[in-house]
């Protein structure tokens, strides 16, 4: 008997056959990443707009008349512990496996770091500030778009970025749920046993969340009044004594 | 639901005991590597602040699916290893972590630190003995944000081969119950509320001053 039957024949992996394989990078078909790239994109954005839509009206009348704040932080604090996971396989499991009952768990998921920053950002704003625009004769509609909402800004551009991490990884799981996006090159590559694919997917999604989350800090850069970012990161180091700001917008993945 | 719950019991339990080790032994690990290189990053020169924090951001914006799913090639093992999901929530803990050890340094920086120097306390000696237990406000803050963290992100390892209540999403997805699914999610939530409330507790224990002082 030959040695070499004794030693298991290693087998060529090529981790990253998948993703440097041209024929993937066409559009169109079921294996075409730019697809698969576009859509995730797409009803990232889409969850996004709509949680935010529900979400930043909210926040903004709580945070300025001070009304209802248990809502805003309980709400914050429950979003934080739900498991993402979870919930879309409960909307799914109750109404079918379409693409609504995701859209709808990617959009309640965004509604709790959005509403909690919100409202965050609009009490930390400086009430002597507030008193000087109510002095200066602005109206209630002024004082909350012209002083508080400009000042609140970095927060509340911090709970809409932590909302677009969380839905943009909750719509990778979600492929579990025959859901479209990256996340499909990972579940059908765990499925077929093909782990270049499966690599291909997790390195697309990694990277797209990291650029998402690079094009929004830029955007927060070119949003945010200077004085303000100068002062509010001033304010944050001293407060970081009691707790630190990052807390609130902290979601989990 | 009653009827669920007391049928699968047992499958219950185990799947809340492994939910709970692959949530917490990781944030212990986090909290264990983040000392270090949160110390590192204030006070061996304050170049390394930036680019620390920036790498634990860029971590941490990483969709914990991908994150598990890359580990098995760095480190040679099979994806559906659990050590993948023990290692990916480490990462993520750590990440966290150091940030809010970095800040905490930070934040206890002045009178006291330099009165400590001035006594004669080695620099480890004033860590241990000065910083840290001056710090535990925000030390505990980040580790409850961690800790909680980590129990909704564990059942996402369900399909990865290790996932304690998210084993319970799977299978009820698969066989179209919703009982299996809302248990995990209650338990998993009460899971988290119930580990926060212990480390306040622990925090109470550990920084008795805190309480006689002002408070705010």
């Amino acid at each position: 008997m030959s040695l070499a039957l004794l030693v298991p024949p290693t087998p060529m992996i090529n981790y990253f056959g998948y993703l440097f394989d041209g024929a993937n990078w066409t559009f169109g078909g079921d294996s075409s990443i730019p697809d698969r790239l576009l859509q995730h994109i797409f009803y990232t954005l889409a969850a996004l707009l709509i949680g935010a839509l529900i979400a930043l009206p909210i926040g903004l009348l709580i945070g300025h008349t001070g009304k209802g704040a248990f809502i805003a932080i309980g709400l914050g604090n429950l979003g934080r512990s739900l498991p993402t996971f979870g919930l879309v396989l409960l909307l799914v499991t109750m109404f079918g496996v379409y693409i609504w009952p995701v859209l709808l768990a990617l959009v309640v998921l965004a509604i709790p770091p959005v509403l909690a920053q919100t409202y965050a950002g609009i009490r930390s704003v400086d009430p002597a500030a507030v008193d000087a625009a109510v002095g200066m004769g602005m109206r209630p509609l002024q004082v909350l778009f012209q002083a508080e909402v400009p000042m609140a800004l970095p927060l509340i551009i911090s709970g809409l970025r932590s909302a677009l991490l969380q839905v943009t990884a909750t719509a990778t799981i979600a492929a579990y749920a025959s859901f479209g996006g990256l996340g499909r090159l990972l579940i059908d590559g765990l499925n077929r046993n093909q782990y270049d694919q499966v690599l291909a997917g997790a390195i697309l999604v990694a990277l797209l969340a990291i650029v998402l989350d690079y094009l929004s800090a830029a955007i927060e850069r070119a949003v945010v009044s200077p004085g303000v970012r100068q002062r509010s990161t001033r304010r944050r180091t001293r407060a970081s004594t009691q707790t630190p700001a990052q807390e609130g917008a902290v979601s989990s993945r | 639901m009653i009827t669920y719950v007391r049928n699968n019991y047992p499958d219950i339990v185990s799947d809340l005991v492994q939910h709970l080790w692959l949530a917490l032994i990781p944030v212990a690990l986090g909290a264990l590597l983040a000392l270090p290189i949160g110390y590192l990053a204030v006070r061996k020169g304050r170049r390394l602040y930036q680019p620390i924090i920036n790498v634990g951001a860029i971590l941490y914006s990483i969709p914990s699916l991908a994150l598990f799913l890359m580990i098995p090639v760095i480190i040679g093992v099979g994806y559906l290893s659990p050590l993948n999901v023990l290692i990916g929530l480490t990462l993520y803990s750590m990440a966290l972590l150091t940030r809010t050890v970095a800040d905490a340094l930070v934040s206890v920086e002045g009178e006291a630190t330099q009165a400590a120097a001035a006594m004669g306390y080695r620099p480890i000696a004033q860590l241990v003995g000065v910083e840290l237990p001056m710090a535990a406000p925000v030390l505990f803050a980040g580790l409850r944000v961690a800790t909680v963290a980590n129990i909704s992100l564990v059942s996402v390892g369900a399909l990865v081969g290790a996932g304690g209540l998210g084993n319970l999403f799977t299978g009820g997805f698969q066989l179209g119950f919703i009982e299996p699914i809302i248990v995990g999610i209650v338990l998993s939530m009460l899971l988290a509320a119930l580990c926060d409330v212990a480390l306040v507790l622990l925090q109470r224990q550990l920084t008795p001053w805190t309480r006689t002082g002002a408070r705010a």
